[in-house]
């Protein structure tokens, strides 16, 4: 059916970003239990802020409730999950086999990673997977749609998965001069869309972005450029200094710690709603950067353990109300 | 070559139980050239064990032996005497060699005294470095002659991720990205669409994962198959 309509995945993302439209993205971090409330609120609190969430994949190797089974619970609050998956802790086999019950589900966006090391998270002596990497999982998933077989070449004989597939892209990380070079390779091993890492520094990313429409990929791939607020200006020297393939200039570091220097350290309160009211501002005017490079086709709003952040933000930047299925039908 | 570690003296203590006859055994290639197995290491170690049992108060018989390779029959055979008056073989030498002492010795008890730690080189005195993971497809001939599969921490193949920073691996800034430096020494020497190809799903059954390996080659057989 979606092959009739010209659609991949006809994901309600796919469908915003083929009409034209500046999408808003937001992201969802399942809890550490099996309390699957704390998704339902969640979800309502992004629910008409963004057109799709990210569900997160053990992330930071931290064991967490599934990112499918999070995404299913997000689509029965009506909100369109983005399922991340990892190649840190499954293999292909388990890969395929989850990623079918979850398109089985009604999951139609993925979102391809590498996955953060497990020496990050809360099992540190465990073995990890990657058996494929974060191309090759692209890849996969590219030809179980496009080509109806298997990882290992078998055909699927029933229904295929037919997911709108997503990579991941870090500007900042290095080398600098590979990075365009990588998302190229992510492009052609299928990747429909891309979200990058967090973006502080506009100059460097304004840069890539050249580089990137240098080799034509704007026009092969949707870019949505990642945000988030900061919230203290800890989390922001925290950012600059610990954080690898992460960029936090100065001066956004400086505004940060301006903006609670006026208030008594016991108002804690009130310190915060500073911090958080400066890093919403920031956010917000970063947004106004990014939407004029060309090739940014949206948003990547990552509010983490903040999720009313993503709509504060969407609102200030202009951003809502977000295009219901409706209209985009109308089109 | 392999690289071992030694284990601590309390662990070993404990392989070692209530053994009265302990026999060391070391081994004089690999594991002697990384100072953790070696003939030197053998008689330390014995000393060390004769010390702790003196100081526990029971007297025990420590005696020690190294052959040139513990991971070759006819290396070992010298061994069998010592071997047999032992109650336990504490071995210095990798994992294959207490494997060989014990296809060759099924009678003896034989425990490890290392901690066979990885395959690689010593890169100054002192300091041994991780170089191959014997994955049985060798890549080097695409990756400038550095392996992703052993120095990776995520044994990735299309290139660095996005931990890489400033030539060092988000695990830990004393670990070089590796595909750092395969993409600087493809850059130097002109091979750099050598990267840029796409590296498909590795065949992992004929590494560790396909079960046990061996190699049998027919043009150097002497005996029949059973």
């Amino acid at each position: 059916m979606s092959e009739a309509n010209g659609y991949k995945s006809g994901s309600r993302l796919e469908k915003l970003l083929r009409a034209g439209h500046f999408v808003v993205t937001g992201e969802l971090g399942p809890p550490q239990s099996a309390d699957g409330e704390v998704i339902c609120q969640k979800a309502r609190l992004l629910k008409g802020k963004c057109d799709a969430v990210n569900i997160t994949d053990n992330q930071t190797a931290i064991v967490r409730l599934s990112s499918i089974g999070s995404g299913i619970i997000c689509l029965q609050e009506g909100v369109e999950p983005i399922v991340q998956m990892t190649c840190r802790d499954r293999n292909r086999l388990a890969m395929q086999s989850d990623l079918l019950a979850a398109y089985a589900l009604g999951v139609r966006n993925l979102l391809c990673l590498t996955g953060d090391h497990q020496s990050f998270g809360n099992h540190p002596t465990a073995k990890n997977v990657h058996d494929l990497d974060s191309l090759q999982l692209i890849h996969m998933m590219a030809k179980m749609r496009d080509e109806k077989v298997f990882q290992c070449g078998d055909p699927i004989k029933g229904a295929e998965p037919r997911f709108f597939i997503g990579a991941a892209a870090n500007p900042f990380a290095d080398p600098f001069d590979w990075r365009p070079y990588r998302l190229l390779k992510k492009v052609e091993a299928g990747a429909d869309f891309i979200q990058t890492q967090l973006i502080y520094n506009v100059e460097k990313f304004a840069e890539y972005m050249r580089r990137v429409r240098e080799l034509g990929l704007h026009e092969r791939v949707y870019i949505l450029a990642g945000v988030g607020p900061l919230k203290t200006p800890g989390m922001a020297r925290y950012m600059r200094d610990k954080v690898p393939g992460m960029e936090v200039p100065d001066a956004l570091v400086e505004r940060m710690e301006a903006a609670g220097r006026d208030i008594p350290k016991e108002d804690k309160e009130a310190r915060n709603a500073a911090w958080r009211e400066e890093g919403i501002k920031i956010t917000v005017e970063l947004i106004e950067q990014l939407r004029q490079i060309e090739g940014v086709a949206g948003i990547h709003i990552m509010s983490i353990e903040w999720e009313e952040g993503v709509g504060l933000i969407a609102e200030r930047a202009g951003l809502l109300p977000r295009p219901t299925v409706g209209e985009l039908e109308d089109r | 070559m392999i690289i071992g570690e030694q284990k601590p003296l309390e662990e070993i203590k404990e392989l070692i139980g209530d053994a009265r006859k302990v026999l060391v055994a070391g081994c004089g290639t690999c594991v002697a050239v990384c100072s953790a197995g070696g003939e030197r290491e053998a008689q330390i170690l014995a000393s060390a064990l004769r010390l702790a049992f003196q100081v526990d108060g029971n007297s025990r018989e420590v005696t020690e032996a190294t052959v040139q390779r513990q991971c070759e029959w006819e290396y070992i055979d010298p061994l069998a005497e010592q071997v047999a008056e032992s109650d336990v073989v504490v071995s210095l030498a990798c994992g294959i060699g207490v494997q060989t002492l014990v296809e060759r010795f099924p009678e003896a008890w034989i425990v490890p005294g290392l901690n066979t730690t990885f395959l690689g080189m010593p890169q100054e005195q002192g300091i041994w470095v991780e170089r191959c993971q014997a994955c049985g497809q060798c890549i080097l001939g695409v990756t400038a002659g550095i392996c992703p599969i052993a120095r990776c921490s995520k044994q990735l193949l299309n290139g660095p991720c996005g931990g890489s920073h400033d030539g060092k691996c988000e695990v830990n800034p004393d670990i070089e990205c590796a595909w750092h430096l395969i993409y600087e020494r493809l850059r130097k020497l002109g091979k750099l669409e050598l990267m840029l190809r796409f590296q498909p799903a590795k065949d992992w059954s004929v590494s560790r994962d396909g079960g046990p390996r061996r190699i049998v080659r027919e043009d150097l057989r002497v005996l029949p198959e059973t």
